[in-house]
């Protein structure tokens, strides 16, 4: 990309970005000032529009925070406490990334196979096809408790619940993707297969799998995306301790709005990141396969 | 010819069932292709070439009739590996190089990497390509990509080489040198090649025998044995006058069969 473009580029990102920060303080304000208000009229004094906004971009619970009161708790989160204790993000986001990555192969594989099932397979595409659509119109909020209590009562705890709910929900882009990308290659290219009497499992492997890979990655980045959910979600319920998931129940419960915002922007810079890591192993690989061009 | 034919073809008729009801795709085809032979099947779209094509290679199966392939049904000869198939579109995987399409069936087949290695570049050479193994298929233009599908097919010595169109999509300069050099290629492999095209000139230009097929439903109008030539056959043979009255033949035949209607 020539210079002047990239430039373009970088300052229409920036003008966005600026646009949401104002937008944001503004709403800080107005959210915010009810209190102080509030404060004020217990008080008995008048307080003037000068003071009115100092104030409100720096109380200790505000109803909305601010965007350098969010950033300094994402920052005091990350390096103010050694990544193994509690208090810090690293350790939160670590817990949470483990489960997340653990559901996402968990799902990738169960949809791998559920699509190659379905494909080969008539039967398997008319009863396997409506059940998992069927299970994505299941609210994951109103499953993933009853799973963890189950799960607990057996005795199972820790990460494999978590990681089963992040399986639950990555399989189906993978599975809906994967049917898709086997069924890619057109029928001059199973002629010709079959003219040199190729069995399904060299027709599988020699042409629909690499024929599918595009689709593969598309689906992967919507279902690490969703692992990510998935795994937050099965930490809220069941008084989980650890996770993000769990710094952002506990900071609604003793009214931390800083810590859930900070919780949730670790959450959405861990989901970049591993979205842009799928995307990586995807340059990666379809470089070595002769694809990108 | 006075061996057995390699291809022998007698009533042949085949229906699809559509959902506009039957539809008869093939009817009563007679018709017996000997070794070495380089048969073109020509005529309109919908006359069946292409369809009997692929019942030679067991891609269809006929309704009713006989189809033998050196004696063994086409399926049998499918299974055997008998065939090599050229479709219109080279049908190249984007994610393997040249090399590596042409190895592709040599892999299937269970062929010793040393093998492989060696029949490459051998039919590599056959279709000067012989400096493009390593580029992937979009480095190459189409003309050089439908030479690498025919040198695919041509890698695991297949007994019959079938051919649907492959220069179809081809502009006529790019056509005209492809035609000359499938010739040099039949003669020095002595293959036996079903052609399927709908050039009048290509098919004169190409064959030692001409199947004028006519459409609704599919038949075989007539069978023109060429007299040109079987060794050298150079471009300007096209202004002969032998050549010029096959073509009229191949016309007339076709407007015989109601090909033009």
């Amino acid at each position: 990309m020539p210079m002047i473009e990239r430039f373009r580029t970088l300052a229409a990102i920036l003008t966005v970005v600026a646009v949401i920060v104002v937008v944001w303080y503004v709403f800080a304000v107005v959210l915010n000032s009810r209190w102080e208000y509030d404060q004020a009229a217990r008080a008995g004094v008048q307080i003037g529009l000068p003071e009115l906004i100092e104030r409100t971009l720096a109380q200790d619970r505000p109803m909305l925070p601010t965007p350098h009161q969010v950033l300094a708790g994402l920052w005091e989160g990350v390096t103010r406490y050694a990544p193994t204790s509690r208090r810090s993000l690293v350790y939160h986001a670590g817990v949470t990334l483990s489960a997340t990555l653990a559901g996402f192969a968990l799902g990738a594989a169960a949809g791998l196979l559920l699509a190659v099932g379905i494909m080969h397979s008539r039967a398997m595409d008319m009863s396997v096809m409506p059940w998992a659509i069927a299970s994505q119109t299941i609210p994951i909020l109103a499953i993933a408790p009853m799973v963890i209590v189950v799960l607990a009562s057996l005795g199972i705890k820790g990460l494999l619940p978590k990681a089963l709910i992040a399986a639950y929900l990555s399989f189906f882009p993978v599975l809906v993707g994967m049917v898709k990308g086997l069924r890619a290659p057109d029928g001059m290219q199973l002629d010709l297969l079959r003219t040199w009497n190729a069995s399904r499992a060299t027709t599988l492997f020699k042409l629909r799998l690499p024929a599918s890979l595009p689709y593969l990655f598309a689906s992967l980045k919507v279902g690490i995306a969703s692992a990510l959910v998935g795994t937050i979600v099965a930490e809220l319920p069941a008084g989980a301790t650890v996770g993000l998931g769990a710094r952002l129940l506990s900071g609604s419960y003793y009214g931390q709005t800083i810590q859930i915002w900070s919780a949730l922007f670790a959450a959405a810079i861990l989901a970049a990141v591993l979205v842009a890591a799928v995307g990586a192993v995807e340059r990666l690989v379809l470089k070595r396969m002769g694809l990108a061009r | 010819m006075t061996a057995a034919p390699v291809i022998d073809i007698a009533n042949l008729d085949l229906v699809f069932q559509t959902n506009d009801g039957p539809v008869q795709a093939l009817k009563d085809v007679n018709l017996t292709i000997g070794k070495g032979d380089f048969v073109s099947f020509i005529g309109p779209s919908g006359c069946g070439k292409t369809t009997l094509l692929r019942c030679i290679a067991a891609l269809e199966t006929p309704t009713s009739g006989r189809l033998t392939v050196c004696g063994i049904s086409a399926d049998e000869a499918r299974k055997a590996r008998s065939y090599g198939y050229v479709f219109q579109a080279a049908g190249l995987y984007p994610w393997r190089t040249i090399a590596g399409n042409i190895r592709l069936p040599l892999e299937i087949m269970g062929y010793t990497r040393a093998e492989q290695q060696e029949r490459v570049q051998k039919v590599l050479s056959l279709v000067e390509l012989e400096a493009f193994g390593r580029k992937y298929p979009w480095q190459l233009s189409g003309g050089m990509q439908q030479r690498a599908s025919i040198a695919r097919a041509l890698a695991f010595d297949a007994d019959i080489l079938l051919m649907d169109e492959p220069f179809g999509a081809l502009d006529e300069i790019v056509r005209d040198h492809l035609n000359e050099e499938l010739l040099k290629l039949w003669r020095r492999t002595q293959k036996t090649i079903a052609f399927v095209t709908h050039s009048i000139p290509e098919a004169v230009y190409l064959s030692t025998k001409i199947v004028v097929m006519s459409p609704r439903p599919g038949r075989i109008a007539e069978v023109i044995e060429s007299p040109l030539p079987r060794g050298d056959r150079p471009l300007s043979i096209r202004e002969s006058r032998e050549f010029l009255d096959i073509a009229h033949r191949v016309r007339e035949g076709l407007r015989a069969g109601h090909a033009y209607d």
